[in-house]
């Protein structure tokens, strides 16, 4: 066994032995540091013939590969090994609860989330949104919807009144409803309309079912050709949409309302079974909202002329509506800002309804 | 609107069955509230005789008696003293509930002996408060009848909701009317009696009105019926009286009250002994007092109809008759009236009075004008039928008002406005059948309207008619055309600033809520509202008795509400309106938001601090950048309103003047008046008060984006300035000193403190350079350097900290 043989075993030995990085780092140096044994032999090649040198060079190149081989092996594995310590004393408890993000925690007022869902489904019917103001007068709310100031009608809706008269001495009101909307569009340019009118109603009442300001929709088409048909053809694609179902079914009843001639009110079908109200299923009515051909005498209200104008006009409970699509159980609830009501019954910031994903939730 | 299927029938012959008949009712418009079908009720309990009473061999007051239902014999043991052998009374057998006890019978053993059911009193049946003694029915009543029947209690009763427009169907007569011309049957004929007068009345009328008030009471038609013997009324009239909620009271009233729900035609009757001199249909004169027949006084004034006699007021035209002047039994001598009211003033009166009756409900409705006279001849006939008596001629002051209407219809409207299409015959037959005149004219019908239909006057209404008539199911149900085949956007710019702000907020991890627009004029007050104009005259209560100036207010109740119930950490927010005055432009659309005491609860790893101005600023800044405006040129100033704290707070602004945005702490002075424990910060952005952007309207293409490869350089500098230099201050002279250069300048630290002098803070900012056209050198650093510091200096006085 030659000296560089009994060196390689060692070294060998050494490297296999090696615990530690620094360990092998220190066997590493031994041989191919600048001091270590395989360095020095290679230094000495040149001393050598040049026959000798080329047998010497090779043994002590092969020498120089395993060793190497050995190293970066021994290497890897301790390495490895240091990996896996690391991990036996790096553990977190990912148990540990996280707060919440904050959009996780904001919420939506299904109100909101309501009227969005009512707008998109409006408007792939071609709708656009109107709005109005709260404060109305006498004219817009009542008169010009063919509510003259002794009609029996008015005592349907109880009033808010305030106490300045406006500038034509109009009283002022609170709108008992979004109807005055319906009025301004038509004064304010002329027809074609295709508008729905989502906003804040005022009637003096509270108790159990009514709050003293709640929130409706109303809807207008005008132009030469629509009739009732396109009315129900209209609410029936809406309920379907709305309530994300074929099979609730709708039923128009006569009625009357001042300002609409002929008049319906519009049922769908519920069950009632076992005390939940759902829409869609079983055979009781509930009325859902008031319709009709908007009245000749509004039309000329609103400066049009009735024998080129017709349309339809609806009108319907936006928390209503809110309540039979989700369950919520009290009205009054919804204007109490109650956090833990509308954590659970408002809707979290992302959840956009759009007609592309649906919009029931 | 009560009746009972037999009063229907009395005017509709129909073989149609009650459900046919209340599905038909919806259908037409006459919508059906509820139906109580009583025979149901009292299904158990039968007609039984009495074959055996025997003394009870344990009880004295006991009787064991054998009864015969019919079919069978069935022992009860029986305490009521007129039990005896024979006599037939109502039987209910174990396992029944008695109504008027609401108890369930069982076969049970008294005393020993079985009892398997009951004989019963009037009050165990719930028809009467007698209980002295079991029901005992005239002997030739059959063994077996149900109860009900014997009773007139088999016949339904419906009750429909009816339309305001519906005077007509405020009488079971425009009901039947109703459902035979949607084919439900045939209206059955109706005479009209013509009661010869045999002397001239004792009494006299007279209409008596202002100019313009005439068609207060344009005609009365009154009739002196002498001799009458005034009593209870027969059973069957009773019998529907009571089937309807009314009370019987005297044959001579329940005859009035009979037409007004049998042909909506209200009468009144006065006892003519007490009526002094003749009756004067006039105004009230202000002041004048009446007892009216429901025992309160009331004080009249000139807008109120009366009829009166020399003592004054005897009765409220169209509302309630005049307890003075009110019929009794003793009453020998009757005078009948049937007037006309005006519905404008009955309404009127009735609610300044505050009185609801029949008759109101029925003129303010509108009465049939053409049936006054009429009126008079049916109550005085059934007058005569059951009380007997003696009629004087009718004494008949004014005329009828002007009913008279024709309406022309183009039958082609039925398919233009409603859909389907019916032929003309079928239109004519319908109107015809509804009491329409209807004349062809070439393509035209011209229909004149019936006295009782003054809610139809155009051609819309006809339609109507024809098509409730004929049904609404055959509506069809059509799509609108589509406008084109991708609709455009449903809201314009406004309402989508609104819409995105609204998402911005919630994700900022603030709850939407919605509060009332009114508040406590004493709350609006401190938002600087509360003004006359907004206060509401008829307000729900004094907590919501004012339009709100600021959604603030509602926020800071809602926190409160939620705090008390331990929910101390608050994050609202309410897009909504509020009102400055009440003219048009006095509404505005704001987002406002309130956050109270910790950003959340402990935690483990998020340590909670109490809620700041800044976090208000921060979702002030959110809700304008997701309403569409850049944030970064906005300028920061303070001057917040009134009820921010004004040393933590300011406004965001779009050049000096408009302010877009106040946000920061509430002042202390707000939260002791509102009495809530702070902190609480708060913002309110006014989204339209954002300009709309110029320009065409549609997509805006983004202006090119210039991205530099040169190596961009961050340097820091430390700056001391006085206390009282706002930041923005030396961020703007830092920013403006070498614009092409610098890409950003922020404050990465602000002390104040040992190694700084006494009223100064050290600001660390740190500076981006991007250089555009080459790296930059050393030297250029430097010099910019220079500039940002000599900026500074010059901006607010600020020297680089040693």
């Amino acid at each position: 066994m030659t000296e560089i043989a009994r060196l390689a075993a060692e070294t060998e030995s050494a490297v296999a032995n090696a615990q530690t990085l620094d360990a092998l780092e220190e066997a590493r140096l031994a041989v191919l540091g600048k001091k270590g044994w395989l360095s020095a032999a290679l230094k000495e090649l040149g001393a050598l013939s040049p026959d000798e040198r080329k047998a010497r060079a090779q043994q002590l190149n092969e020498v120089k590969d395993r060793l190497g081989a050995a190293l970066d092996a021994r290497k890897a594995v301790l390495a490895d090994a240091a990996i896996e310590a690391r991990l036996k004393a790096e553990t977190l408890d990912m148990t540990l609860p996280l707060s919440e993000s904050a959009e996780q925690l904001g919420r939506i007022h299904p109100v909101s989330q309501v009227i969005d869902e009512i707008t998109e489904i409006f408007a792939a019917m071609g709708f656009s949104i109107a709005e109005g103001p709260d404060i109305e007068d006498d004219f817009h709310n009542f008169t010009a919807l063919n509510i003259p100031p002794e009609h029996p009608a008015r005592q349907m809706q109880d009033t808010f009144y305030l106490p300045k008269r406006g500038s034509d001495g109009e009283q002022i009101v609170l709108r008992t409803h979004t109807s005055p909307v319906q009025v301004r569009t038509m004064r304010g340019g002329p027809p074609p309309y295709r508008i729905i009118v989502p906003g804040r109603t005022y009637r003096s009442d509270y108790d159990m079912t009514h709050t003293p300001m709640f929130h409706q929709v109303e809807g207008l088409v005008i132009d030469r050709a629509t009739h009732m048909g396109h009315l129900k053809g209209v609410l029936t694609e809406f309920c379907k949409a709305f309530f994300e179902t074929d099979k609730v079914k709708m039923r128009f009843r006569p009625s009357y309302f001042p300002f609409t001639e002929p008049s319906a009110e519009v049922d769908i079908n519920c069950s009632r079974e076992g005390g939940v109200l759902r829409v869609g299923e079983g055979n009781d009515w509930l009325e859902i909202l008031g319709s009709g051909m908007v009245n000749p005498k509004v039309l000329e209200y609103c400066g049009l002329d009735p024998k080129e104008w017709q349309g339809f006009a609806f009108g319907m409970g936006i928390d209503r509506i809110a309540m039979l699509k989700y369950g919520i159980p009290d009205l009054r609830s919804f204007f109490d800002a109650d956090l833990r009501w509308l954590k659970h019954y408002g809707f979290v910031p992302l959840d956009i309804p759009t007609l592309g994903q649906g919009v029931a939730r | 609107m009560k009746f009972t299927l037999a009063w229907l029938k009395s005017h509709l012959d129909t073989t149609a069955s009650l459900d046919e008949i209340a599905a038909k009712l919806t259908a037409i418009g006459l919508e059906v509230e509820g139906i109580e079908d009583r025979a149901a009720i009292f299904a158990p309990f039968i007609v039984a005789e009495v074959k055996k009473a025997e003394q009870h061999p344990n009880a004295d007051k006991l009787r064991v008696c054998e009864v015969f239902t019919g079919t069978e014999t069935i022992q009860v043991v029986c305490g009521a003293p007129n039990a005896r052998a024979g006599m037939k009374g109502i039987f209910a057998p174990a396992g029944s509930t008695v109504p008027g006890t609401q108890l369930l019978l069982k076969a049970t053993t008294i005393r020993g002996v079985a009892s398997n059911g009951m004989l019963c009193s009037e009050r165990e049946m719930g028809l009467t408060d007698e209980h002295t003694g079991i029901i005992d029915l005239p002997l030739d009543t059959p063994v077996g009848m149900p109860m009900a029947k014997v009773f007139g209690l088999d016949d339904p009763v419906i009750e429909i909701k009816l339309t305001p427009n519906r005077g007509d169907c405020l009488g079971v007569r425009g009901i039947a009317r109703d459902l035979a011309a949607a084919g439900l049957g045939t209206l059955k004929p109706y005479a009209v009696p013509n009661v010869k007068g045999s002397f001239k009345s004792a009494i006299g009328v007279t209409l008596d009105f202002p100019a313009g008030a005439e068609n207060a009471c344009p005609i009365f038609a009154g009739r002196y019926i002498r001799g009458v013997k005034n009593g209870p009324s027969p059973a069957w009239l009773q019998q529907r009286l009571k089937a309807i909620g009314l009370r019987p009271i005297s044959a001579l009233v329940d005859v009035t009250n009979f037409f007004t729900y049998d042909l909506g035609r209200p009468l009144h009757v006065f006892d003519a002994a007490k009526v002094k001199g003749n009756i004067t249909a006039r105004l009230a004169k202000n002041g004048e007092k009446l007892l009216a027949l429901d025992g309160k006084d009331y004080t009249l004034d000139d807008s109120i109809t009366v009829i009166a006699d020399e003592n004054g007021p005897e009765g409220l035209g169209g509302v309630m008759g005049g307890e003075h002047t009110g019929c009794s039994f003793e009453t020998t001598d009757v005078f009948l009236e049937s007037a006309w009211f005006d519905p404008v003033r009955t309404a009127a009166t009735g609610r300044k009075l505050g009185i609801h009756s029949d008759a109101r409900h029925r003129f303010e409705r509108i009465v049939d004008p053409a049936f006054v006279v009429n009126g008079a001849e049916v109550g005085t006939q059934m007058i005569l039928d059951l009380c007997g008596g003696e009629a004087s001629e009718i004494v008949l002051a004014g005329k009828a008002p002007d009913w008279k209407k024709t309406v022309t219809l183009r039958p082609s409207r039925l398919l233009g406005l409603v859909g389907f299409d019916l032929p003309v015959t079928e239109q004519t037959r319908i109107l015809e059948s509804l009491g329409f005149t209807v004349t062809k004219q070439g393509d035209l019908l011209s229909v004149d309207v019936p006295s009782w239909r003054p809610d139809i006057d155009g051609e819309a209404d006809l339609v109507e008619e024809i098509a409730r008539q004929h049904g609404f199911d055959a509506i069809p149900a059509e799509p609108l055309p589509p406008l084109r085949a991708v609709p455009a956007p449903a809201v314009n710019a406004g309402q989508r600033r609104v819409r995105v702000a609204r998402r911005a907020l919630a994700a900022r991890g603030l709850t939407e809520a919605v509060t009332y627009s009114f508040i406590h004029h004493a709350e609006a007050e401190v938002f600087g509202g509360g003004q006359e104009e907004l206060r509401l005259v008829n307000p729900i209560s004094a907590d919501m008795d004012t339009m709100r100036p600021s959604i603030l207010p509602g926020l800071i109740a809602a926190a409160k509400r939620n705090m008390d119930r331990g929910q101390m950490d608050v994050a609202l927010f309410e897009i909504g309106p509020q009102y400055a005055s009440v003219a048009m432009d006095g509404q505005s659309i704001v987002a406002t938001g309130l956050r109270r005491g910790a950003t959340g609860a402990r935690h483990w790893r998020d340590r909670p601090r109490n809620v700041d101005g800044y976090d208000a600023k921060a979702d002030a800044l959110a809700a304008l950048s997701a309403a569409g405006i850049d944030t970064a040129p906005l300028m920061v100033m303070d001057g917040a309103p009134g009820w921010y704290h004004p040393g933590r707070s300011g406004t965001l602004r779009l050049g000096p003047k408009t302010v877009l945005a106040s946000f920061g702490e509430l002042h202390p002075r707000v939260l002791q008046k509102l009495d809530i424990k702070g902190p609480v910060v708060a913002f309110e952005v006014w989204l339209d008060r954002i300009p709309a952007s110029r320009g065409k309207a549609g997509v805006r293409t983004k202006p090119a984006l210039k991205l530099s490869e040169l190596q961009a350089v961050e340097r820091d500098f430390a700056f001391i300035v006085d206390q009282a230099v706002p930041a923005e201050t030396l961020l703007k002279a830092v920013r403006g000193s070498e614009k092409a250069l610098i890409a950003r300048a922020s404050v990465f630290d602000i002390f104040a403190g040992a190694g700084i002098p006494e009223g100064k803070k050290s600001l660390a900012i740190s500076v981006r350079l991007e250089p555009q056209q080459q790296t930059l050198t050393d030297a250029e650093i430097e010099a910019v350097a220079k500039k940002i510091v000599a900026a500074a200096e010059k901006a607010c006085g600020a020297t680089l900290r040693a």
